[in-house]
C-alpha cells in the first residue's frame, strides 16, 4: 500500500498558505495527484547528498547591484491603469482592519 | 513559392531587393491565419490592424530600422512575454483582461528592429505544461495531426511557425517548452544558456529556470532571432554580461574533429522505436560530416523528473503569489475580506494544472518539509549541473532525442499529471544545468509525425549548438516538409 505523504487536512492547510480555495471534489483529487507526486519525489532519497552544496543558480553570479539613485519608473496612471478599482491615486480593496 | 513559406532570411532577401512589399507579406500571413487559425487556435491575440500599418509604414520608408535582418518580418509572440497596450494573457483567466504598460526588454530588442506582430500566441497557462491543453481559452492542434498537441508550453508558437502562419515566432523555455513543441511541430527551437536572454517583461514562472528563446522554421533563422534578442540588461538582475557572439558567422564551419557525445541514460527504456531509430541515424549523419562520436554517461538524469517538479513549482508559487486581484488581473467582486478576495480571485483565476504546481510549491517550501524536498533537490541540481561539466570535459557537445514519444493525441495525457510530468525527462536537466539547447527535426515516425534532435552545448556555446544544427539541417534537405493543411 502506498504510503500516505499527504493527509487531507495538510492539503487544506497548504491550501490556505496558498490562499486558494478548493471544492471538496478538488480537495480530495488533489490529495490524490499531491500523494502520487509526492511519493515519487522519494526517488531522490537514493542519492546521498550529505556534501553536496545546494544549487539555485544555474550561473554563478554574485552580488549584481546598482547604485542607490531614485530613477523613474511607470507613470502612476499606467500602473492604475489595470486596476481592477482605484480613485485615481490608490488601488482600493476591501476593508484590512 | 508562397511568400508565408519562406524564412525569415529569405524573406529578408525579397524586401531588401524590393521585390516584394511588406504589405504583400503580410497580407500572406494574415490570409493565411484567416483560413486555418480558427481550426489551428495558434493566436489568443491576433494584431492583424496593427500588423498592417506596420508593414505601410515600413513600405513608406517611415521606419528606422532599414535593412535590419528582422525588418519587417512577421512574427507570433508567446503571450507571457509583455508588449505595452497589448493584452498579455499568459493563456490564463486571472490575465484575461491585463494590459501590459510596458514592453518586455525582448520586445523592445524586437521593434527596434522593426519587426511585425501578427499576433500573441497561445500556450500553457503560466508556461505550465507540456502540451498547450492546459490554456484557459483553447488547445491548439498540431499542424501535422490536427487530432494531436503541438506540445507545450509554446504549443501556439510553434505550431504558427509549422504551419507557415508566421515567419517565425518567440517562445519560452523552463523544462523544454521551446525544445519539446519545436520537436513535436517539425521546427527548430533553442533555449538560451540562463541569463543570455532578459527575462525583463517575461511573465514569471520559475526564476531560475525560464528563458526565452527563437522557433523558426530553420536555423540561420534560429540564429538571426536570438541574435536581435541576446545580450545583458539591467533591468534584469540575472542577465549575465556576457559578449553576443556573430551567431551567423558560426554556423558554416564543418562538423570536422568535433567531439559529439551521445548520453547513454537518454535512450531511455519505454522509448518510441521510431525515436530511437530516427535519433540514431541522424547521429550518424553527423558521424559522416565527420564529427567524432562517442558515449558519455550523465548518471544523475533519472532524478531530473523528482528535482524540476519540486524546484519549478516551488519557485512558481512564489511567483504566482502576486496574482491577488488588488493590482491587476481577475478581482471576484463582494468579497467580504481581503483574504476571501484573495481566495475567490485565484481560485477563480487559476486551473487546476496551476493550481496542483501552486500546491506543490508551497508544500515543499513549508515549514517541517523544506530540507526533506527543496533543500534536497537543490542538492540534485548539483549533481545534475556537474554531470554536464563533467561530460563537456570529453566531448564538445551533446546529442539526445528531445522526448520520449512523438506528438500524443489530445487528452491522452490529461488524466495522470505524473505521467505528463514523466515525459520531459530529456529536456529537464539542461534546464536545470542552465545548458543553451536546440531541437532540430531529424525525421518522422511510422505516423508521419515529427521527431526533433536535441544538441546540448556549454554554458553560453549557443555558437556552437546552432553550427551542429546547422550543419546537419544543410546535409538532410530531404526532411525538409511542411505539414499540408487541409480544412475539411
Amino acid at each position: 500500500m502506498m504510503e500516505i505523504k499527504i493527509s487531507p487536512q495538510e492539503v487544506r492547510h497548504v491550501a490556505d498558505l496558498a490562499r486558494l480555495e478548493l471544492t471538496e471534489r478538488e480537495e480530495l483529487l488533489m490529495t490524490e495527484q499531491l500523494n502520487s507526486i509526492l511519493s515519487y519525489m522519494d526517488k531522490l532519497n537514493e542519492l546521498d547528498t550529505s556534501d553536496v552544496p545546494p544549487t539555485t543558480h544555474a550561473i554563478q553570479l554574485e552580488n549584481v547591484f546598482r547604485q542607490d539613485a531614485v530613477v523613474s519608473s511607470v507613470d502612476r496612471e499606467l500602473a492604475l491603469d489595470n486596476a481592477p478599482e482605484s480613485d485615481g491615486v490608490n488601488f482600493i480593496v476591501p476593508k484590512v482592519i | 513559392m508562397h511568400l508565408y513559406a519562406l524564412t525569415i532570411h529569405e524573406l529578408h532577401d525579397l524586401l531588401t531587393r524590393k521585390e516584394v512589399s511588406a504589405t504583400e507579406v503580410v497580407s500572406a500571413f494574415l490570409a493565411r491565419i484567416e483560413q486555418f487559425d480558427p481550426k489551428l487556435n495558434c493566436f489568443l491575440t491576433p494584431l492583424a490592424d496593427a500588423a498592417l500599418v506596420q508593414a505601410r509604414e515600413f513600405d513608406q520608408g517611415a521606419t528606422d530600422a532599414g535593412i535590419s535582418t528582422l525588418a519587417a518580418i512577421p512574427l507570433a509572440i508567446k503571450d507571457v512575454i509583455c508588449m505595452r497596450g497589448v493584452r498579455t494573457t499568459c493563456a490564463s483567466r486571472i490575465l484575461e483582461r491585463f494590459i501590459p504598460p510596458y514592453d518586455a526588454t525582448v520586445t523592445e530588442h524586437l521593434k527596434k528592429a522593426g519587426a511585425i506582430f501578427l499576433g500573441k500566441s497561445n500556450m500553457d497557462e503560466f508556461a505550465m505544461g507540456s502540451s498547450t491543453e492546459n490554456s484557459a481559452f483553447q488547445p491548439t492542434r498540431n499542424p501535422w495531426d490536427w487530432n494531436r498537441v503541438p506540445g507545450g508550453s509554446s504549443g501556439g508558437s510553434a505550431a504558427a511557425v509549422a504551419a507557415d502562419l508566421c515567419a517565425g515566432s518567440l517562445g519560452t523555455d523552463t523544462g523544454g517548452s521551446i525544445r519539446q513543441p519545436a520537436s513535436f511541430c517539425g521546427v527548430v527551437g533553442l533555449k538560451p544558456t540562463y541569463g543570455r536572454v532578459s527575462r525583463f517583461g517575461l511573465v514569471a514562472f520559475a526564476s531560475s529556470l525560464d528563458q526565452i528563446g527563437p522557433i523558426t522554421k530553420d536555423v540561420e533563422d534560429a540564429a538571426l532571432l536570438l541574435q536581435v534578442i541576446a545580450g545583458h540588461d539591467r533591468r534584469d538582475s540575472t542577465s549575465v554580461d556576457q559578449p553576443v557572439p556573430d551567431y551567423r558567422r558560426a554556423l558554416k564551419q564543418s562538423l570536422k574533429g568535433l567531439r559529439l557525445g551521445i548520453p547513454k541514460e537518454y535512450f531511455v527504456e519505454g522509448m518510441h522505436p521510431d525515436v530511437a531509430a530516427t535519433v540514431q541515424e541522424a547521429i550518424r549523419t553527423c558521424h559522416d560530416l565527420g564529427a567524432e562520436v562517442l558515449e558519455v554517461s550523465l548518471p544523475h538524469t533519472e532524478y531530473g523528473v523528482a528535482a524540476y517538479y519540486i524546484i519549478a513549482p516551488a519557485e512558481a508559487s512564489s511567483n504566482l503569489a502576486r496574482y491577488d486581484g488588488v493590482k491587476y488581473g481577475l478581482r471576484v467582486p463582494d468579497a467580504k475580506d481581503l483574504i476571501s478576495m484573495y481566495r475567490r480571485s485565484r481560485s477563480q483565476g487559476f486551473g487546476s494544472e496551476v493550481k496542483r504546481r501552486i500546491m506543490l510549491g508551497t508544500y515543499v517550501l513549508s515549514a517541517g518539509y523544506y530540507d526533506a524536498y527543496y533543500k534536497k533537490a537543490s542538492q540534485v541540481r548539483t549533481l545534475i549541473r556537474q554531470d554536464f561539466l563533467g561530460a563537456f570535459t570529453r566531448c564538445d557537445a551533446l546529442l539526445a532525442p528531445v522526448a520520449p514519444i512523438p506528438p500524443f493525441k489530445i487528452g491522452e495525457k490529461t488524466d495522470d499529471p505524473l505521467q505528463m510530468y514523466l515525459s520531459d525527462v530529456l529536456t529537464l536537466p539542461a534546464s536545470l544545468a542552465g545548458v543553451p539547447g536546440i531541437s532540430v527535426p531529424c525525421g518522422f515516425s511510422s505516423d508521419h509525425l515529427p521527431i526533433g534532435l536535441q544538441i546540448l552545448g556549454p554554458h553560453f556555446r549557443e555558437d556552437l549548438i546552432l553550427r551542429i544544427a546547422y550543419q546537419y539541417e544543410q546535409a538532410t534537405p530531404h526532411l525538409r516538409s511542411r505539414p499540408k493543411l487541409v480544412l475539411e
